[in-house]
């Protein structure tokens, strides 16, 4: 089972992943694949490579509130029985997973990357430790709760573009006494640059050490004429806007060239960049994790290479 | 208001994590452990409202945990009003560093959060080290109170709570919720305040921290740890040698070469 992330008009690229895992593991286990849709039902279009859609309708469904989608995913558990239910590893199932983990009274692998059936137990390889210890688990008994990290399965084919059956689940009544209210979606401010546009980026990691530090870096972003990105840690700390962030809960880029500088490269980061087409990455860390998905790499000093990279550049 | 902080020690990720010769758990011998960086944020948007609002803070650590003590007397120096430090019998499992499961965490601080309730729980939205899931939704389920997760705001102003939750792509959403609460700090509205080691020192002199003794019984339904590795792959990277300026040559031919070089 599947729960289905939207934004009103459109299913999540994720929730496509996660669906082709899902028919993977029912072929394997004999089962059917199902995604449940709140608030949505019009949404069923999109899913038709899973064989049943479970629609839960009810105003307080209209908009992701987490106590609203919670209750009524509790609900399509409780009735529906599923083996596993699989989740996308940002927001909703950061809000949700471990919660379920309680009520429904299953084992919760977080953080997966890969996840199986060996024949006798659900096996799945959590990341853990940003990025750098690859742990392989058992979720025992005959329930599970699986959050998986972006990009981690290829989605559905569309193929299968059969209408799912779709099954409708009654509202439970606590929707009707939420003890949270969505006040506003404050939609990406557009004032700063964009990230996702540009050609290449020069994007810095907490390898810089301090916010006086990003004058050199930005000196090179000028020098290549394109703009300066960062991972979490960097915006977190407040050294550059929201806008410049590059990683699960930033931007996804897709540049021609990304030059990551002192970026360890836990999944959170990979997710927003692994697809630009050239990717050299500088760490003092030969163990980085960004170099799992880098094509060139160097473990000199960044403070080191930038200003020969700046004089090079500028000829 | 009462707002509690419970915080985690875990491994610093700038070193390298060793595992142990069976692969099945961390070696933990020589690593430094610090407070979890999420929990930091939580500390200091907790400490926010305070200032703000005259909040009573306390921050909750588990005995358990490597280093705790120095977390907990750092979040003292920092403006905590008192520190607790909770004593449990656990069964311990290999999954992380500590043994000790979010699962038994959060079975651990529910018993306690049962006893001394509180208005507000602000913790990290998760911890590098949590594999059977984030503590703030498994410890908000436990004490059926209302959570949310990726917050980074935190208001308090008029008795009612309002948190901005945080999604991809520069997109977040202003939710009020109702106290008692439960929220898992993305990041503060400002990073966390420094505070100097004279301060430090000086709360490991005067400081308190109370130990309070749980037995929450063991969490069920875990995850069962088979192995543990490194990246198998010794990573697709080719690795580019010599000076600072030779790499930097070989860069510019790359860039170069693909006609990204203006002017």
């Amino acid at each position: 089972m599947v729960l289905a992330e939207h934004t009103g008009a459109q299913v999540s690229e994720g929730t496509h992943e996660l669906i082709g895992k899902a028919r993977e593991l029912a072929f394997e286990l004999g089962g059917v694949s199902e995604v449940v849709l709140l608030g949505s039902p019009a949404l069923a279009d999109q899913l038709g490579a899973a064989d049943v859609v479970v629609s839960v309708e009810h105003p307080a469904l209209l908009q992701y509130v987490p106590e609203a989608y919670e209750l009524a995913l509790s609900e399509v558990l409780a009735q529906r029985s599923p083996r596993l239910l699989l989740m996308g590893n940002a927001t909703v199932g950061l809000d949700l997973a471990a919660a379920l983990s309680v009520r429904w009274d299953a084992p919760l692998a977080a953080y997966a990357c890969r996840l199986g059936f060996d024949g006798t137990a659900v096996t799945a390889t959590v990341q853990i430790l940003g990025g750098k210890v690859f742990t392989e688990v058992e979720l025992p008994g005959e329930r599970g709760i699986v959050t998986v990290l972006g990009g981690a399965f290829s989605a559905a084919s569309e193929s299968s573009q059969s209408t799912p059956e779709v099954v409708h689940i009654a509202p439970p009544p606590r929707l009707d006494a939420l003890r949270m209210s969505l006040l506003e979606v404050i939609a990406a401010a557009d004032d700063d640059l964009d990230i996702t546009s540009a050609e290449m980026l020069v994007s810095v990691g907490r390898g810089i050490d301090s916010q006086e530090n990003l004058e050199v870096v930005q000196e090179l972003a000028d020098a290549l004429r394109v703009p300066l990105s960062a991972s979490r840690p960097v915006i977190d700390a407040g050294w550059l806007p929201k806008a410049r962030q590059v990683g699960q809960s930033g931007m996804k880029v897709k540049p021609k060239a990304y030059i990551a500088l002192g970026i360890s490269g836990a999944p959170e980061h990979l997710e927003g960049m692994r697809n630009a087409e050239l990717i050299i990455a500088c760490n003092t860390d030969a163990g980085a994790p960004i170099f799992a998905v880098a094509h060139y790499g160097t473990t000199l000093d960044l403070f080191d290479l930038v200003p020969e990279l700046i004089g090079k550049v500028r000829g | 208001m009462r707002i509690a902080v419970p915080v985690k020690a875990v491994p610093d990720l700038v070193e390298e994590i060793e595992l142990t010769s069976d692969g099945t758990s961390i070696d933990s011998e020589y690593l430094t452990f610090v407070l979890n960086e999420w929990d930091a944020q939580a500390l200091e948007e907790a400490l926010l409202i305070k200032d703000a609002t005259g909040a009573e803070v306390v921050a909750i650590g588990l005995a358990d945990d490597p280093e705790i003590e120095q977390i907990l007397f750092t979040a003292l120096a920092k403006g905590a009003d008192a520190a607790v430090k909770l004593v449990g019998t656990t069964v311990a499992r290999s999954l992380g560093p500590t043994g000790t499961t979010i699962a038994d965490r959060a079975a651990m601080l529910a018993e306690y959060l049962a006893a001394q309730p509180v208005d507000l729980v602000l913790t990290g939205v998760q911890a590098p080290d949590d594999p059977d899931g984030q503590l703030p939704s498994r410890l908000a389920a436990l004490l059926d109170l209302p959570h949310v997760s990726v917050v980074v705001s935190v208001e308090t102003t008029g008795g009612s709570l309002t948190v901005r939750q945080e999604f991809a792509a520069g997109r977040s959403q202003l939710l009020q919720v109702q106290m008692p609460a439960v929220i898992g700090v993305q990041s503060a509205r400002q990073a966390p305040r420094y505070t100097p080691i004279a301060r430090i020192k000086q709360a490991m002199q005067t400081g308190v921290l109370t130990e309070i003794e749980v037995s929450p019984p063991p969490a069920t339904n875990g995850l069962v740890v088979r192995r543990m590795h490194g990246r198998e792959t010794t990573g697709q990277a080719e690795m580019l040698t010599g000076s600072a300026e030779e790499v930097a040559d070989q860069i510019v031919g790359l860039l170069r070469a693909r006609g990204l070089l203006k002017g």
